[in-house]
């Protein structure tokens, strides 16, 4: 046996890190100024920033928040000692105007009915978007969001939207009907004929008719009223949920094995796709009644509505084909295999997956969707941007340019933004670790 | 013990077509297809009614007529006496320029920062996620006016430029001058110029090739064809001594000598502009409508093609760059031979979607006045000739042969980067 020198027995205590790793100094060093090129790039970054911010926050600090013209606000701003063309803001204009930058020439005593349908909306979509954290039975309002949402923004009497729904519930009941007492096939084709004559020939009675018994309504609101920011949400939610499902049909239509369908499908896609949407937009203005039987003159806005849903609905359809293409074969085989037949394996199987894949191309598009609908300011419609040429024409506005773009730009950056932030959290919410 | 007997033939029944899945595919699709043309047939008859009573038959006789309106920035001689097919054509050309100009600065851009953004500079990083979610999260057409707004409102005045002591001052050397009525850049002018071959005669699509431009592009081919086989040489002769000659100075010099060779003979020299009276005469002159629409679109899908690119790096995995480098690779074959050719299959497919975007959105140049094929074709002529449905539907087969065209040309240039599988 030979002597073990020396053992330790217990532990040395931990050292520090050295200064220069830890800490506020460490993480600069390996952050900011690693090597000599980082460095440069952030003393450059660091420059820029206080450039833009030495700029930009004393214009923003402008204490002209209550003058009533643009030279109300230069006499403000040259009391406080500040000259020159950029010297500040002029927040007057948009304390004059933000009402009508978000509501357009809708009458201001009217201005609860717009609030009402979007806080509804806000209602009504929870279920859907917040699934886990609210009640289902909320869906039974979803369902009649829909016809809840014109009247109150168009207005009118209550029979109208009432005979609308009273359609799908004739048709419904055809269905259950006649799917038990023939067949399921003759169900669907009857309801639908049912709901049609309902819709076409009988409900301009039905709606007249209720009318003269007891005339309940609100005070109608033409579309030319419609401006602002209601225009842009208006646009946005309806093409937005009008093109989800009209997509789903096209992508379906486009993957079928039918012919036919595929290529009217491909047709319809690719037409749409390839050209701008203010083509579209110019069909919406100049050719749309053309296309329709002599004498039919319908509603600027409701023209809008529809060309910008065919739209949106072609660019949906690409993104849910990318989710049904991502899928692998062997779903739709299991699906095969279990017997379920097209329609049910599309809801049961395909669908959830194939839309959960393609939840960040869908709000993506959504976001596109609402931010196009800027565009129908050139067709003549008084959305922000329309609204702001309205604005800067006013004498007491004239040489107004930054205040007015800058409210516009950052309450779409909201929309957007906070859009894109839910669709991560959703990402999020549905990964259940495999795909 | 059974035994297997054919089923019972059926005869074939009416009902056979809705219950049988053999029949039923074909029962939909004629459905579908009697739907679809009684449909159009119905839209049809409709426009024609609508057009007769509105006592205007479609005829496209209108494009031979005197247009009568100016068109500013362009790259024909067009007068206001030229025809209405002539402008259309113009315009054209202008949506293809700045369809052009965006998609490559908008690309430059894009991946500059999306690189940018993968940096472990925080600050930079930080900088360039502001950048994106402000681009990508704000309207397009905002951003068009918004920057037209910024050159008139804050760039100088031409008489800004006058006197002994001027308030502005040319940039670059005295070359370029950017006022608020737009930037004047030099302009290539050769003193013993070939002259010009006139394709077209005097119709409405006539125009002029410069055969200067004609033979820099010859001799350019060339010298890439010559830059090439030089390559090619040298890596023959790497695979047979295992030495690689250097061939960096012959390559710079079949592009520099017969350029410059040509470019002397055809006294190629830049004609500048100068301040005469109230305006630059002289150079090139890019108006505002042009450079805002070209910044706007530049900038905006710029944000898109930076997340694309960031998407397409963060793909590849970690594991391949660590393998390259075990194999003993360095830094920029790895990147050129491992991450690249992998990272580009992921990025391609979505770039083409944004510079068909980007072509698309070029139509909204007609809210800064730019005179594209929408301002032309979808703007003045159409309001001036009341011809809605000829113009709008020319618009829009214009705009879809030039996305088909995009995306064919892309398309078979992802093919050819594609990973070939098996």
């Amino acid at each position: 046996m030979t002597d073990i020198g020396f053992v330790r027995t217990e532990m040395l205590p931990e050292q520090e890190p050295p200064a220069s790793e830890v800490g506020a100094i460490g993480w600069m060093r390996h952050n900011l100024f690693s090597n000599w090129f980082n460095s440069a790039l952030t003393l450059l970054a660091i420059y820029f920033v206080f450039k833009v911010l030495a700029g930009l926050v004393p214009w923003i600090l402008s204490p002209t928040w209550n003058a009533g013209s643009l030279s109300e606000c230069r006499e403000i701003l040259h009391a406080l000692g500040r000259e020159g063309h950029y010297a500040g803001a002029c927040w007057g204009v948009i304390n004059e105007r933000w009402i009508q930058l978000i509501f357009g020439f809708y009458p201001s005593e009217l201005y609860w009915r717009p609030i009402a349908a979007f806080i509804l909306l806000g209602v009504a979509l929870a279920p859907v978007l917040f699934s886990d954290k609210v009640p289902s039975k909320l869906f039974a309002f979803t369902a009649l969001y829909p016809f809840i949402f014109p009247w109150l923004l168009w207005g009118g009497t209550i029979w109208g939207p009432l005979s609308a729904l009273l359609g799908f519930v004739l048709g419904w009941f055809v269905y259950t009907a006649v799917s038990k007492a023939i067949s399921n096939l003759f169900g669907i084709i009857l309801g639908v004929l049912a709901a049609l004559i309902w819709w076409l020939a009988l409900s301009g009675y039905f709606v007249g008719a209720m009318d003269s018994i007891a005339a309940i309504g609100i005070e109608v609101v033409e579309s030319r009223k419609f401006g602002g920011f209601m225009l842009s949400i208006t646009i946005g939610v309806v093409a937005i949920a009008c093109s989800l499902p009209l997509g789903i049909v096209l992508a379906l239509g486009r993957q079928s094995d039918l012919m036919i369908v595929k290529y009217l499908c491909v047709g319809f896609i690719e037409f749409i796709r390839g050209v701008p949407l203010i083509t579209l937009l110019f069909v919406a203005s100049t050719l749309l009644n053309l296309f329709l039987p002599p004498g039919t003159n319908f509603d600027i806005i409701l023209r809008v509505l529809i060309m910008v849903t065919l739209f949106s609905a072609a660019y949906m359809a690409e993104v849910i084909r990318g989710g049904l293409a991502a899928l692998p074969r062997g779903q739709y085989e299991g699906a095969d295999s279990l017997g379920l037949n097209y329609w049910q394996a599309q809801r049961l199987i395909i669908m959830p997956q194939a839309l959960k894949i393609s939840i960040p191309g869908i709000v993506s598009t959504f976001i596109g969707v609402f931010k196009d609908t800027v565009l129908v300011s050139i067709i003549g419609l008084l959305d922000p941007l329309g609204l702001s040429n309205a604005i800067r024409a006013d004498a007491n506005w004239n040489g107004i340019v930054w205040e007015i773009y800058g409210f516009i730009a950052l309450l779409f950056f909201v929309f957007c933004f906070s859009m894109s932030r839910y669709s991560m959290y959703l990402e999020r919410k549905l990964q259940t670790g495999h795909r | 013990m059974t035994t297997l007997t054919d089923p019972p033939k059926e005869q074939f029944r009416l009902s056979m077509l809705l219950y049988d899945t053999r029949y039923r595919s074909a029962t939909i699709q004629v459905i579908a297809l009697i739907g679809f043309m009684l449909l159009a047939a119905w839209i049809i008859s409709n426009t024609i009614n609508n057009l007769a009573a509105l006592g205007k038959p479609v005829e496209f006789g209108f494009f031979g007529e005197p247009a009568s309106y100016d068109i500013n920035q362009r790259l024909l001689e067009y007068t206001s006496r030229d025809t209405h097919l002539r402008a259309a054509f113009v315009g054209l050309l202008n949506t293809l320029v700045v369809a052009v100009l965006g998609c490559v600065t908008a690309t430059i851009l894009g991946v500059i920062i999306g690189v940018l953004r993968l940096s472990h500079n925080w600050i930079v990083a930080r900088l360039m996620t502001v950048y994106v979610e402000m681009f990508r999260n704000v309207p397009v057409l905002l951003w068009i006016v918004f920057i037209m707004a910024i050159l008139i409102e804050t760039l100088p005045a031409p008489r800004a430029f006058r006197g002994e002591n001027p308030e502005a001052g040319m940039i670059l050397g005295d070359s370029v001058a950017v006022t608020n009525r737009g930037v004047y850049v030099p302009e290539f002018l050769f003193s013993n110029s070939l002259g010009d071959i006139h394709l077209f005669g005097t119709s409405s699509l006539r125009f002029d090739v410069s055969l200067d431009l004609v033979a820099f592009l010859i001799v350019l081919g060339g010298a890439i064809w010559a830059s090439r086989w030089i390559k090619h040489r040298a890596d023959h002769v790497q695979e047979k001594t295992g030495d690689r000659p250097v061939t960096w100075w012959q390559r710079v010099a079949v592009f520099v000598v017969p350029l410059g060779i040509l470019l002397y003979a055809l006294g190629f020299h830049l004609g500048y502009p100068e301040l005469k009276g109230f305006n630059f005469k002289g150079g090139t002159h890019m108006r505002n409508s042009l450079i805002a629409l070209w910044i706007a679109l530049s900038l905006y899908t710029a944000a898109f093609i930076a997340e694309i690119v960031r998407a397409g790096i963060m793909a590849i995995s970690k594991g391949q760059t660590e393998a390259a480098a075990a194999l003993g690779l360095r830094q920029n074959r790895i990147m050129n031979l491992v991450i690249l050719p992998q990272a580009l299959r992921v990025i391609i497919p979505p770039l083409i979607s944004n510079y068909l975007n980007l072509t698309k959105n070029s139509s909204l140049a007609i809210a800064v006045g730019y005179m594209d094929i929408t301002g032309t074709l979808g703007g003045i002529t159409m309001n001036q000739t009341g011809r809605e449905l000829e113009c709008v539907l020319l618009l829009m087969l214009v705009y879809l042969a030039i996305s088909l065209t995009i995306s064919a040309v892309m398309n078979w240039y992802n093919e050819s980067v594609k990973l070939k599988e098996r």
